[in-house]
């Protein structure tokens, strides 16, 4: 029981950057364009957020920093390819190459700057970022610590991917967002606004991304810098859109899953498997693909891609 | 005309002039229509329908001229701005959401006061009960036949308050019973006041539905007159400009042997349903056999298993007494038999867009010739003979043919296809979205191909082409023949019927 208890805790923490990264890329997707610049958008989220933080000492504006940098990391790839057409995958990789490049770029003229040779988050922040203790509901047995004493992220992240779901399948804001990713034709020759949505919403995607990149330089390393902290947590996000059948509630429980297989190789002792920890990191990707098969089989096009997801969206062409 | 006591007119373009770089689309239009009036636009491919009716719904504006709407100047921008004036536009390919059910479509994009779904739901009812039509709003696009779509898309329009209506090519797609249904309704609709702009090819419907026809040619608005005081001969002539013989000729071909014959054929569809369900029929040299049909019930289906494309789950195709199944495309296309395939965006089967014709002439005979270079030279030779012999506009045989017209592109499609002297020759949709004049060089190639002695399958949408071109129509029907019948007997009525799924009482020929 302590075992599991121990995973399941350890599951949520290591999915929380991923529900972040997958929330932000399935409003990207549902718009219409397919972003692989995630892993990108969460470094500079990562380098925004603890460079903030490190300099204001402030949990509140770290979080808008790394929200800010991401999203226009983001109006980046929406003016290649929205405004001039770009390829989309292209731009996506880019975007990811650039953002790790300037992330770690930051992060070292940083540490050169630092007398400790070091860069670690100073106590006030780190105090508001520690895990929130709800009078009562924290104390029950268990479930209190099942539920109810995260960090601040984890809430936040959830609170977002409902609020994203409420947002995309309730409002008609959400119906005219899923009509520009299925047929921007038909949303266009309905009176949407396809060119200024694309835009909102790839940069609130973006921006939503940024703040997943924040934890994983504030929290997963105990508030001290390292490159490479994402660490292609944005390409497990990418896989997961999939797993989540492009629904942000979906996305929930899709990213503590796959937390929960990023965290196994630290509790399955390697005598009961002697399988080694490269086998616990493939398992995402392979899940990825048997829901892939599973989905096709289905056939369902709810649950499929948006139609029109990745290619891009000129009026006037016939 | 602020004369209260002349007509207010629901739309009045003055003098409309747009150009595309050197291109002049629209020259100096004038057009006019009524409230409770419905007008053809009447002309061939390029004379610039489509770019005025886009004008009128926002997607392009105008460089010179006016456009009054209900008597006042207007200034249509965007197809918001065509909306708020009460224009609607119903295009030839439905702007729907396929994974949206009805009722999403219909309001999308809107910002009338957000309703309760239930409400919602009632609303979409009442204005569909109004115009006497049946649809549900839950319904999901993907799961609607092509008319129920078109029903949408004509309720998404009166849904925002359009009292005028622009129709792009609505009947294409339907069989003559909805055709019928959709008439019925516009009637309704002109009753109720609504101004209605119709485009079409074809002259029967103009005659059966309009109050008056503008024509248009080469840009310019050639004529208006009112349907009761004209005829199709005269139509086409306005729209041509000179007479033409709207006769197809039909010529009986003397010595026929049967060169395909296909036995209990059923192939499968990706999903698993059946494409075609246990087919039997067989064409003779000689012959056009026409495939009626509504869109997807098995047309392309029928044509890539033929051509080795697709597989086949039971039955044989038997030609010139040897099953086919299972040969490569690459041993079929040795045996003649050949395949023209015209999808709806017309490039996606047959031709490299991005090629010139030398380049697409050479795709099919590049492997008859050995060695490790590629020789342009026969393919050179052979695409400058098709240019001239079908007068294909063009300006150099190197251009990529993505940027030649419909119609040119499929004369090269068809062209080359009859270059390799096939036995049999299988073309889908080869007019599709081509002009009366296209459209007549097309059959004439493949009367002249029938006269060689070639055995022709010839699938089409047009019934009226159909019925004057074919010697026999096997009409299809979710996979399975449902007749096939004598082209010269048969009339458009039961074609119709046979193609949703009924059965006349005529007895089949049995082979």
């Amino acid at each position: 029981m302590d075992m599991f208890l121990n995973i399941f805790v350890a599951a949520v923490l290591a999915g929380t950057p991923l529900l972040f990264g997958t929330v932000g890329e399935i409003i990207n997707e549902k718009v219409g364009h397919l972003n692989l610049g995630v892993e990108g958008m969460m470094s500079i989220g990562a380098c925004a957020g603890f460079m903030a933080g490190y300099v204001t000492d402030n949990f509140i504006i770290a979080i808008i920093a790394s929200f800010v940098a991401a999203a226009l990391a983001s109006l980046i790839y929406a003016v290649l390819t929205v405004t001039f057409m770009a390829n989309q995958n292209v731009t996506g990789l880019t975007l990811t190459i650039f953002g790790i490049g300037l992330s770690n770029f930051i992060g070292i003229y940083m540490l050169g700057k630092s007398e400790t040779g070091t860069l670690k988050l100073p106590e006030n922040i780190t105090a508001q970022m520690r895990d929130i203790h709800i009078p009562m509901l924290s104390d029950i047995p268990i479930i209190g610590k099942m539920f109810f004493s995260y960090n601040p992220f984890v809430y936040m992240g959830i609170i977002i991917a409902i609020a994203m779901g409420f947002y995309l399948y309730k409002t008609r804001l959400g119906l005219n967002l899923r009509a520009i990713g299925e047929n921007p034709a038909a949303a266009d020759a309905a009176g949407i606004k396809v060119t200024k949505l694309k835009y909102i919403n790839l940069i609130i995607g973006g921006g939503i991304c940024g703040i997943g990149g924040a934890y994983c330089s504030m929290i997963i390393n105990g508030g001290v810098w390292i490159s490479n902290n994402v660490g292609g947590l944005g390409w497990i996000a990418v896989a997961l859109v999939i797993f989540a059948s492009w629904k942000p509630v979906n996305a929930i429980w899709g990213s503590f899953i796959f937390g929960a297989l990023r965290v196994l190789k630290y509790y399955i002792p390697k005598t009961v498997f002697p399988f080694p920890n490269a086998f616990y990191d493939m398992l995402p990707f392979l899940i990825t693909a048997i829901v892939l098969v599973i989905t096709s089989i289905k056939q369902s096009k709810e649950n499929n891609i948006p139609e029109s997801c990745g290619i891009n969206y000129f009026r006037e062409e016939r | 005309m602020d004369n209260e006591n002349t007509v207010k007119y629901a739309i009045e373009c003055k003098g409309i002039t747009k150009t595309f770089g050197s291109v002049v689309a629209n020259d100096n239009i004038e057009l006019t229509v009524k409230y409770g009036e419905i007008l053809a636009l009447l002309g061939e491919n390029g004379s610039g329908k489509t770019t005025l009716m886009n004008m009128l719904s926002g997607i392009y504006h105008q460089d010179k001229g006016t456009i009054y709407i209900g008597g006042e100047e207007a200034n249509i921008n965007s197809p918001v701005d065509a909306m708020s004036l009460g224009i609607g536009m119903i295009h030839q390919h439905f702007k729907l959401v396929e994974v949206f059910s009805a009722g999403d479509n219909i309001i999308l994009g809107t910002e009338k006061k957000k309703m309760k779904p239930k409400a919602l739901k009632e609303e979409i009812r009442n204005i569909s009960k109004n115009l006497g039509l049946e649809i549900d709003p839950d319904k999901k696009i993907y799961n609607m036949s092509v008319s129920e779509k078109q029903t949408v898309e004509i309720l998404k329009v009166i849904y925002r308050g359009a009292k005028i209506l622009i129709l792009d090519e609505p009947t294409a797609v339907l069989t003559p019973q909805e055709t019928e249904k959709l008439f019925a309704l516009l009637r309704k609709m002109k009753e109720q006041g609504c101004a209605i702009i119709i485009i079409t090819h074809k002259l029967n419907e103009v005659m059966a539905i309009s109050d008056r026809v503008t024509i248009l040619r080469k840009g310019k608005s050639i004529d208006t007159v009112n349907t009761s005081e004209t005829n199709e001969k005269h139509l086409t002539e306005l729209m041509v400009g000179r007479p033409v013989s709207l006769e197809i000729e039909r010529n009986e071909v003397e010595n026929k042997e049967k060169i395909l014959k296909i036995v209990d054929l059923t192939v499968m569809k990706g999903d698993g349903t059946k494409a075609l369900d246990d087919i039997s029929f067989n064409i003779k040299t000689g012959e056009i056999l026409g495939v009626a049909g509504v869109a997807g019930s098995g047309q392309k289906e029928l044509c890539e298993t033929i051509a080795g494309l697709m597989p086949a789950k039971q039955g044989a195709i038997l030609y010139k007494k040897e099953n086919i199944i299972g040969k490569s495309p690459s041993e079929i296309i040795k045996l003649g038999i050949s395949m023209s395939f015209v999808p709806e965006d017309r490039l996606g089967m047959g031709l490299v867009a991005s090629m010139g014709m030398v380049d697409n002439m050479l795709l099919k005979s590049y492997k008859d010739k050995k060695g490790f270079f590629v020789d342009r030279k026969p393919a050179r030779e052979l695409a400058k003979k098709l240019k001239d012999k079908l007068k294909v506009v063009t300006p150099s045989i190197d251009t990529p043919v993505r940027l030649m017209s419909g119609g040119n592109v499929q004369k090269v499609l068809l062209g080359r296809e009859i270059e390799s002297n096939p036995n049999l020759l299988i073309t889908a949709y080869p007019v599709r979205g081509l002009d009366i004049n296209s459209s007549y060089t097309i059959y004439d190639l493949l009367n002249e191909q029938k006269e060689k002695g070639v055995a022709v399958i010839f699938i089409g949408e047009d019934l009226d082409v159909l019925l004057e071109l074919s010697d026999r129509i096997m009409v299809l029907c979710h996979g399975k023949i449902t007749g096939i019948v004598d082209a010269r007997k048969t009339t458009k009525e039961e074609i119709g019927i046979l193609m949703t799924g009924g059965t006349i009482g005529e007895e089949e020929e049995n082979d």
